[in-house]
């Protein structure tokens, strides 16, 4: 699947502006970034309620395909900004983490 | 004169801080340690402050109020003002922003206040380590509308510390100094010294047993810094 299909999910908001479509092959749940600096796979769909700019950081240096913070965290809009400088796409939702993750899981 | 400090100290007030952790128990321990000046530093709260500061007075040692807080990336960090007054301001801007969970004093613990001579002033029941809905990047400011200062505890534990949850400290964060634990090794730890880099490290023992306190051993140098001058000022005060 492709972040085009996550664009047509219900529940789901994008926040940054659009940009190419990203392959996703798996989902990444993680809220310690330290971990997930280490962990996370590329081009995977990471869920997470970590809202701050090292989010990005994180995201950009792991090549995930996209962020989705679940639970409604809170974004600011200096992140949306520094997401969209950095070419991460991030997805808002007010599920929780294991929801998200399993409703995406049924699309991959 | 040799100045020492221990600027993260917890009363009986936090959840997990002893019930021995009395305003006159922990002024006096840390005289008997040989300390100059100590800083109250509860979870989310600096509601038993005013009353350390007055058995503080009366011990003769210099005091900080202060609180540790926790910010909505569970990142703790300690935060300092010149005043009890600002403090207590402060403190009341957090208390609107914690959950509205009621505290379970037999999972974590009484949340007590007492007057300055150590007498039971009443039991906070909204829990108070849980995390307040304020960003690691948002608190600094905050604190300095109140006149304080503010830095991350502990950044060598592996939990809530700056570099265990974010990976490093965030690009616009300037802190002028950041806290490790009695035991950290900078040895083995590249990443923290990599954040120490142009900044203060403050040795503080978070006691939440009066024998935790620091002992005398690290001497605070005063540099003209933001923390300097608190010292200086509780110092003066006593």
């Amino acid at each position: 699947m492709t972040t085009l299909q996550l664009d047509q999910l219900d529940g789901l908001t994008k926040l940054t502006r659009p940009a190419e479509a990203r392959e996703i092959t798996c989902i990444y749940c993680c809220d310690l970034l330290s971990l997930a600096m280490a962990q996370a796979p590329a081009n995977s769909a990471w869920v997470t309620v970590m809202g701050n700019r090292n989010t990005i950081a994180v995201a950009s240096l792991a090549d995930v395909a996209c962020v989705i913070l679940a639970a409604d965290t809170a974004f600011s809009d200096d992140c949306i900004t520094k997401a969209e400088d950095e070419g991460v796409t991030v997805y808002r939702t007010a599920a929780p983490i294991f929801e998200t993750a399993k409703r995406i899981d049924l699309l991959l | 004169m040799k100045i020492y400090c221990d600027l993260h100290i917890h009363s009986c007030l936090s959840p997990c801080g002893d019930d021995d952790m009395t305003p006159n128990n922990i002024v006096n321990m840390a005289r008997l340690k040989g300390l100059n000046c100590i800083a109250l530093t509860d979870h989310n709260s600096c509601g038993n402050c005013r009353a350390t500061q007055l058995a503080a007075r009366q011990a003769g040692i210099g005091f900080i109020p202060g609180m540790e807080i926790n910010t909505s990336e569970d990142i703790h960090a300690v935060c300092l003002f010149p005043d009890c007054d600002s403090a207590e301001a402060f403190s009341a801007e957090i208390y609107r922003l914690l959950p509205n969970t009621k505290n379970k004093p037999e999972v974590f613990g009484r949340q007590l206040y007492t007057d300055w001579l150590d007498n039971p002033a009443g039991e906070e029941e909204k829990l108070l380590i849980n995390a307040a809905a304020l960003s690691i990047t948002q608190v600094p400011a905050l604190v300095k509308q109140h006149g304080g200062i503010c830095f991350p505890a502990h950044i060598d534990k592996d939990a809530n510390s700056i570099l265990a949850v974010l990976g490093s400290v965030p690009a616009e964060c300037h802190f002028s100094c950041m806290e490790v634990t009695p035991r950290y090794q900078p040895e083995s730890r590249p990443d923290v010294e990599a954040a120490l880099q142009n900044c203060r490290a403050v040795v503080s023992s978070d006691a939440h047993y009066l024998w935790d306190i620091a002992e005398a051993d690290r001497e605070f140098i005063l540099t003209g810094d933001e923390l300097s001058q608190l010292v200086q000022k509780a110092l003066k005060n006593t």
